[in-house]
C-alpha cells in the first residue's frame, strides 16, 4: 500500500478519509455501525471464528508467526514468537489468555476505539487467540477509568455467550472458553503484564522479576498465559482471514500490517490513524493528515510512542541504517519528517513507536514545563517497588518542579541526566526506563532552555501545573 | 496513602441481599482464585456506597477468607480507590500532558472556582464546603486526541470546557428541581 496523497478538501475530522488503510477499524467510524452483535453478524463477524476452529490449534500460531505480527502494546514483541514459548506437548497446567485493555500510556487513545465502537472484532480475536493457545480461561484488563467500555464488553460478552460463541462446546467444535472482564483502579503498572498478572490476582500491581515470572511460564496462578494487547488481538482475525503470508505483505518487512497512530497535542486536526506500517511519513501525518501545526506556529517537538518514548527535536536529522528494496543495508539521512512511521525507523532515529501515541509540541511551549507534566505522572506512577525509580522519579519530579517554579539551580541540568542514568536498567520492570528516558532525551535535546531556565530568577510565569 | 492521620472511616453501611447476589456473581467470575474478586469487590463496594471503609475492608475480607489488610494494601495502591466520600458531583479532570497543552488545568482551576470546592480532602481532591461539589486531577484518560478530557461519575466528556461543565451543572440541578417536586 502506498501511501496517497491527502486533498485537503477530503480531511474532514479524524474519521474523513485521510488516505487510511483501515484493516482494525475498517467499520469503527461507519455511521450505522454500532458495537452490537447483530451488526457485527451483518458485516462477516465470527467468519473468522468458525474457519480457526476448523483449524489445528498450532497451524493458527504458525500463521501468526507467518504473519511478523508485532505487539501494539509498545514493545513491539513478535505475537507468534510469544506464543511459541508455550510447550504444549510438555505443558500440564491450564493456560490463560490476558487481553491487556489498561491503555493508560499518555498520548495512547488507540484501544479505545476498538472497544467502544468495535467489541466484538475483540471478542473474536481473542477467542481465536485462546483457541490457538488452549486456553479455555480469558480475561480482559481493562483500566478502570472505562466504565463505559467495560459496560459495552460486559455486554458483548454476554451476547456472544447467547449465540454459543462463547462458553461450552463453542459452534460445536467441542472447546470450551469463558471470558471476564476486569477493571483496573487507576495504576498505570498494570499495563506492564506482570503487574497486571499480579493485579488480577488480587494484589498490588508489583511487577514480577524476568526471569523466573515470564508470563508464558509462570504467569497467572504461576501457569502459562499469554498476554497481548487489544489491537494485537484483533489483528490476529485478520491474520486468519487473510493467511499470515498475505498478511505480511501488508507494510514492510519487519513492520507488517497496519498501525493505529494517535495524534494528540499541537496540531490542528488530532485523532487516530490507521496505516500500513511504513507507509506514512512523521512529517505527512502532521501536516496534511493533521492539519499542521496549530495557530500557524512551528513544530518544536514530538513524542512518537508515548510519553515513555524519546523526544524528537524539529529541525534534527538522523541517519538511519535500513535495508533497501534489494535486501542490502544502506545508510540514509532522514529529518524527522521524513522518518517512515514504523517500528525500526522510528527505533534507529533513538526513540521507539511504543504504542503509537504523537504528541506534538510546538514553538510556544515550555521544554520544562511539559517535561516537569510528564515527571509529574511518573512519580505518581511508579509503583514503588524499586528504590531507584521509587525514590530517582520523585527526586527527579521535584527538580523540575522546582525549576519549573524559577527555583532552579545551575546544576539542575546534569543532575537531572546523572540520576535519570542510574535509574533505566537497575528496576524489576521496564518503568525505569520509561521514567528515565523522556528526562534524558529533554535534558539532552533541549539543553540550553534547561540551563537557561535554571538560572532564572524567581518570578510569576504561566505554568502548565497550577500550584495548589 | 492511607496513614495513620487519615485511617478509613468506621462505615455503617449495611450491604442488602441484591448486592450480596451480584458479590456472588463477580466471585464466580474467578474460579481458580477468590482472592481476585478483591479488586472487583471493592469496585463492587465503592459505586454502591462512595467510598471504602472500614466495614468494606472486613466485610469483603470475610466474603472472599482474606485478611483486612489484604484489601488495605490494595485500597491505599490503586488511585481510584476512595476513603472518603467525594462530592455529589465530581469532576476529574486529566492533568497529564496533552489534555495540559488543550487547558486542563486551566479547566481544573475554573471547576474549583465555579464550586468553590475550596477544602483538600487529600490526594489532590479539593470539596465545597457543602459537599455537593469536587474536582480532582486524575492522570491521562486515554482520550488524548479530543482533549481536555474529563470524566464525571461514569461519564467521560471529551473537549471539556467550562461550558460543558455549566450543563452537567445545570442538568443536575434541574433533576433534582424534579426530584424535589416528584417527594414533594
Amino acid at each position: 500500500m502506498v501511501y496517497r496523497k491527502v486533498e485537503m478538501a477530503e480531511i474532514g475530522s479524524a474519521k474523513g478519509p485521510t488516505g487510511e488503510h483501515r484493516i482494525i477499524l475498517r467499520y469503527a467510524d461507519e455511521p450505522d455501525y454500532t458495537p452490537d452483535i447483530d451488526c457485527y453478524l451483518r458485516h462477516g463477524g465470527y467468519e473468522q471464528l468458525r474457519k480457526a476452529l476448523s483449524m489445528d490449534p498450532a497451524a493458527i500460531v504458525a500463521e501468526v508467526k507467518a504473519s511478523g505480527l508485532r505487539g501494539r502494546g509498545g514493545a513491539g514483541f513478535p505475537t507468534g514468537t510469544k506464543w511459541g514459548f508455550i510447550d504444549h506437548a510438555k505443558n500440564r497446567k491450564p493456560v490463560y489468555l490476558l487481553c491487556n485493555a489498561d491503555e493508560s500510556e499518555p498520548g495512547t487513545f488507540k484501544d479505545r476505539q476498538i472497544i467502544y465502537k468495535d467489541p466484538h472484532q475483540l471478542l473474536e480475536g481473542m477467542i481465536i487467540s485462546s483457541y490457538a493457545n488452549h486456553a479455555h480461561l480469558a480475561y480482559i484488563y481493562i483500566r478502570g477509568e472505562m466504565v463505559r467500555g467495560a459496560q459495552i464488553l460486559e455486554r458483548a460478552l454476554a451476547e456472544a455467550r447467547a449465540k454459543n460463541l462463547l462458553g461450552a462446546n463453542i459452534l460445536g467444535s467441542g472447546y470450551d472458553l469463558d471470558i471476564f472482564v476486569f477493571r483496573g483502579a487507576g495504576a498505570y503498572i498494570c499495563g506492564e503484564e506482570t503487574g497486571l498478572i499480579e493485579s488480577l490476582e488480587g494484589k498490588r500491581a508489583y511487577p514480577r522479576i524476568k526471569p523466573p515470572y515470564f508470563p508464558a511460564v509462570l504467569g497467572l496462578y504461576l501457569c502459562p498465559t499469554i498476554v497481548n494487547n487489544v489491537e494485537t488481538l484483533c489483528n490476529v482475525k485478520h491474520i486468519v482471514e487473510m493467511g499470515g503470508e498475505a498478511y505480511a505483505k501488508i507494510g514492510t518487512r519487519n513492520n507488517t500490517g497496519t498501525r493505529i497512530w494517535c495524534v494528540s497535542g499541537d496540531v490542528r486536526r488530532p485523532g487516530y490513524f490507521e496505516y500500513d506500517g511504513g507507509a506514512i511519513t512523521l512529517g505527512k501525518l502532521l501536516y496534511e493528515v493533521c492539519g499542521g501545526i496549530r495557530d500557524g506556529n512551528r513544530l518544536k517537538a514530538v513524542i512518537p510512542g508515548g510519553s515513555s518514548a524519546k523526544v524528537l527535536r524539529a529541525g534534527e536529522t538522523y541517519r538511519i541504517r535500513r535495508a533497501n528494496s534489494e535486501g542490502t543495508m544502506e545508510e540514509i539521512e532522514m529529518t524527522l519528517e521524513d522518518l517512515p512511521l514504523d517500528f525500526d525507523t522510528i527505533a534507529a532515529s533513538g526513540s521507539m513507536s511504543g504504542s503509537g501515541g504523537i504528541i506534538v509540541m510546538d514553538e510556544t511551549r515550555d521544554m520544562v514545563e511539559c517535561l516537569n507534566n510528564l515527571s509529574a505522572f511518573y512519580a505518581h506512577e511508579s509503583c514503588g517497588q524499586c528504590t531507584p525509580c521509587r525514590e530517582g522519579a520523585l527526586w527527579m519530579h521535584k527538580i523540575l518542579d522546582r525549576m519549573a517554579e524559577g527555583e532552579g539551580r545551575p546544576e539542575d541540568p546534569q543532575l537531572l541526566l546523572d540520576l535519570s542514568g542510574q535509574i533505566a536498567g537497575r528496576t524489576i520492570c521496564a518503568f525505569g526506563e520509561a521514567c528515565s528516558w523522556p528526562v534524558e532525551s529533554f535534558v539532552a535535546k533541549f539543553r540550553e532552555e534547561f540551563e537557561a531556565k535554571a538560572a532564572q530568577e524567581r518570578k510569576e510565569h504561566e505554568r502548565l501545573q497550577p500550584a495548589c | 496513602m492511607v496513614g495513620p492521620e487519615q485511617p478509613l472511616l468506621p462505615g455503617t453501611e449495611a450491604p442488602g441481599a441484591e448486592f450480596e447476589r451480584k458479590a456472588d456473581e463477580i466471585i464466580r467470575q474467578y474460579p481458580v482464585s477468590r482472592r481476585s474478586a478483591a479488586l472487583p469487590l471493592l469496585h463492587h463496594w465503592q459505586q454502591e456506597f462512595g467510598f471504602v471503609s472500614q466495614r468494606a475492608v472486613e466485610w469483603i475480607a470475610e466474603k472472599l477468607a482474606l485478611k483486612p489488610i489484604h484489601l488495605l494494601e490494595l485500597v491505599t495502591f490503586y488511585p481510584m480507590l476512595r476513603v472518603r466520600p467525594a462530592g455529589k458531583i465530581n469532576f476529574r479532570v486529566c492533568r497529564t500532558l496533552s489534555c495540559a497543552l488543550a487547558g486542563s488545568h486551566d479547566l481544573f482551576a475554573r471547576i474549583r472556582e465555579r464550586c468553590g470546592a475550596t477544602s483538600s480532602a487529600g490526594h489532590g481532591m479539593y470539596v465545597s464546603p457543602d459537599g455537593a461539589y469536587s474536582v480532582e486531577f486524575v492522570e491521562c484518560l486515554a482520550a488524548c486526541g479530543s482533549a481536555p478530557a474529563m470524566m464525571v461519575e461514569e461519564e467521560e466528556f471529551e473537549r471539556a470546557t467550562i461550558d460543558t461543565v455549566e450543563r452537567i451543572l445545570a442538568k443536575s440541578q434541574a433533576s433534582r428541581a424534579t426530584d424535589g417536586v416528584q417527594k414533594g
